[in-house]
């Protein structure tokens, strides 16, 4: 095992870790921004077609969505090697919390912190969506440590069932939560059970809408149509998401998540806080999927109960393994091929299938079964990831069983 | 325990301390349960019993799984996340068999033959898919690090859904027992027979199941196996064959609660094998993981204890079930995870 006190640069071997990530992040948002603000709609032929088929920019908008949660669960699985089964309530707390603050959800209050109600909803809380960004990733490291400073100091299985539960218990709340009896509240209706909270406020543009013009018009709050805007800022969160994972994984904090992840013994003989820092990743995780639940809630422009299924902290877990634990852009390519399969990808082939072949396919019931086969074909045969860190790679491939006899290995107690 | 390496002596007497107070919130918690059920007998006897026998039903329905979890964690420390939905196949494929196939809906003698040997069938296959699971999954990955075999069961527990989903449907299906409702009334509580012969048949295939494990040779190359398995293979003792037989026999033990669950409960879902996974999970946590008589006591215990929160007795009802018994799991992962029944060990947390 390499030991924590290593200071090797993570950018070895992972050349896109480097300065250089920013400007090719934005050259390829632009490339896809102009593409569907302007290329797409001016054209005529097979093409706009085609898109709108394969890859509609919601889709696109849905892929980055998943993208922040990925990203978010890869500091926890990834870095810090805690495997979170029920990572989902993090993205629900998000989502609620949104819910919350940027609707006309509480009539018994009216507060406006620069919010944009929508017509008709005066009462409620409106506060501005940038604000609320803050407010749920706050909300959402509070739960992580709440969650996490009883729990974490068990075994990685036993700490894999308890996230699970809490992951069934959270949604359970909400889906339940229109009519809680609390001694100073009866019949408190914090959720809205089944119906969920919507809608929700839109997002505002603030200064923006000022450089509206006749070829990009910028409206003042986006509406369920302005796709391209929403993806600009649905891909600054990502940037700001893949920002932060990169740079505290290079620094102190994110080399004793790497200490922890590959000897929890070894780490804390150098001095490593075990519970602080696991702490720490359980909190930013849990942040960033509240970041990731906002903007779910803002796409969707709602949120239910009934999101929040056990499948989701399955399908993320897949993307992070399917990209490359611990690799931000291999986690960040797994998210959005995956959500483009589960989204659209699986529905497009089957159809074209069914128009080629002439067999009746229903493809998306295939979801289930490409969402497990990558998760065990993964770890039977490329356990460190399409995109793997250097590092990775060595500790998840143990050498060979007549490899280790030869040197005379002690096989048991072999634990990483 | 790694911290107290650095932390040293000077603190250990805090931590003895500190121990002991958590263990004594986690006693007053338990007490303080038990005395609210007993408080609750009392006051309305006859719902309390009816759901009483329910959960009989239910926790030997449970026991039956968590043994399967138990035995695999006892032999090579896997959660086999995929047990419960191994349980959901095989209830679908106890409903098709006996159903469709044999046409066992009313109690005549074919009726009970056809229902015996769908026993048998879904026992087998249940065991075979368990064992070819062990065989082309978890076998690659015994000596890979233990978040490898945990993804990869959950992937596989993927995998089954999506059998149950083609094969059952996205909805629930209803089916007709041989025993239909009928049963007789003792003491103003009405035992029906389905429960009775649910319990009829668990019994022995758990006392069956300890006679092999204590008294068979098989029993003890897989006690051997599971304290310590090179020193199990200098014994002469084939481990490869001794841990697909623990997967055989888990797998053999969740057919038949799928056919009892068919019989007793009467219904099939895709997504039944999640939730009672879960919840068998928690009663083998409960008895002490490792034990098998613990994950029958686990799982007369959780099923009581959900029953009686499903019928009302309880201020939560029905819609909280699933997060009562979470709680429980947690509570107990947190402040007792060797369980009623274990011996606390220090690699266990």
């Amino acid at each position: 095992m390499a030991s924590a006190s290593s200071s090797a640069p993570a950018r070895r071997g992972n050349p896109l870790a480097g300065k250089g990530w920013p400007v090719g992040f934005t050259v390829a948002a632009i490339v896809v921004f102009i593409l569907f603000q302007w290329v797409l709609p001016n054209m005529s032929g097979p093409l706009p077609d085609f898109f709108d088929r394969w890859l509609p920019l919601s889709v696109v908008n849905q892929c980055i969505i998943w993208a922040i949660m990925a990203i978010g669960l890869n500091i926890v699985v990834g870095y810090a090697g805690l495997l979170d089964l029920g990572y989902v309530a993090f993205w629900a707390i998000g989502g609620y919390t949104a819910g919350w603050f940027m609707s006309g959800f509480f009539t018994q209050v009216s507060v406006n912190v620069f919010g944009h109600a929508a017509a008709g909803q005066p009462a409620g809380f409106h506060i501005n969506f940038w604000l609320v960004l803050v407010i749920a990733a706050a909300h959402c490291a509070l739960w992580g440590v709440l969650i996490g400073a009883p729990t974490l100091r068990l075994k990685s299985d036993y700490l894999a069932l308890v996230t699970l539960g809490f992951g069934e218990i959270i949604p359970e709340i909400f889906k339940n939560g229109d009519d809680l009896d609390f001694p100073w509240a009866h019949h408190f209706n914090l959720s809205n059970g089944t119906r969920g909270i919507t809608p929700v406020d839109a997002i505002p543009t603030g200064p923006f809408q000022y450089l509206s013009s006749d070829s990009l018009p910028i409206p003042a709050e986006l509406g369920p149509f302005d796709e391209t805007i929403k993806f600009v800022v649905y891909s600054l969160i990502v940037a700001f998401v893949i920002f932060v994972s990169l740079r505290i994984r290079e620094g102190r904090l994110g080399r004793a998540w790497l200490a922890i992840r590959e000897d929890e013994l070894a780490a804390s003989m150098m001095g490593v806080p075990l519970m602080r820092t696991k702490l720490a990743a359980y909190a930013v995780g849990a942040a960033i999927g509240g970041l990731g639940g906002v903007c779910y809630t803002t796409a969707v422009g709602g949120v239910a109960a009934e999101d929040f299924a056990f499948s989701s902290s399955i399908i993320l877990l897949a993307m992070v393994v399917l990209g490359g634990m611990g690799n931000v852009w291999g986690v960040l390519v797994g998210a959005l091929v995956l959500q483009w399969i589960n989204g659209n990808g699986l529905k497009e082939i089957g159809n074209t299938i069914t128009s080629v072949t002439g067999h009746d396919i229903n493809f998306p019931s295939y979801n289930f079964l490409v969402f497990g086969a990558i998760l065990i074909l993964m770890m039977l045969f490329r356990r460190e990831g399409l995109l793997p860190e250097s590092r990775t790679r060595q500790v998840l491939q143990e050498p060979e069983r007549g490899q280790l006899e030869s040197v005379g290995a002690d096989l048991e107690g072999e634990r990483v | 325990m790694s911290q107290t390496a650095v932390e040293g002596v000077g603190s250990r007497s805090f931590r003895a301390l500190r121990d002991n107070v958590e263990r004594g919130m986690g006693l007053l918690l338990v007490g303080g349960a038990v005395l609210y059920l007993v408080i609750q007998a009392i006051r309305i006897p006859g719902r309390f019993f009816d759901a009483f026998v329910d959960g009989v039903n239910k926790g030997s329905l449970y026991a039956l799984i968590a043994l399967g979890y138990t035995m695999v964690y006892g032999i090579i420390e896997l959660i086999n996340f995929s047990h419960g939905d191994l349980f959901m196949l095989s209830s679908v494929l106890a409903a098709f068999l006996a159903i469709t196939t044999f046409g066992a809906t009313t109690g005549t003698f074919l009726a009970v033959l056809g229902l015996i040997g769908t026993l048998l069938i879904v026992m087998v296959a249940a065991a075979g898919l368990n064992v070819a699971a062990e065989r082309l999954a978890y076998r690659r990955l015994r000596r890979a690090p233990k978040l490898a075999p945990l993804i990869t069961a959950v992937g596989l527990s993927f995998v089954y859904q999506w059998g149950g989903l083609r094969s059952n449907g996205s909805g629930q299906k209803v089916w007709s027992s041989i025993f239909g409702d009928a049963g007789f009334v003792v003491g103003g509580v009405k035992i029906e027979w389905k429960t009775i012969t649910v319990i009829a048949v668990t019994i022995p295939l758990l006392l069956l199941m300890m006679w092999v494990v204590q008294r068979t040779r098989q029993g003890k190359a897989m006690r051997a196996t599971a304290q310590d398995q090179d020193a199990a293979r200098l014994m002469g003792i084939d481990v490869d064959r001794t841990i697909a037989f623990t997967f055989g026999m888990g797998g053999a033990l969740a057919g038949a609660a799928g056919l009892l669950w068919v019989e007793s409960i009467g219904n099939t879902r895709w997504d039944a094998g999640f939730r009672l996974g879960l919840y068998a999970f928690t009663a083998a946590v409960l008895g002490g993981i490792g034990r098998l008589d613990g994950a029958v006591l686990g799982g007369f215990l959780i099923g009581i204890v959900s029953s009686v929160n499903d019928s009302g007795v309880l201020p939560f009802g029905q819609k909280w079930s699933q997060t009562v018994v979470f709680t429980i799991l947690i509570l107990l992962m947190v402040f007792k995870p060797e369980g009623i029944l274990g011996k606390p060990t220090t690699e266990k947390v």
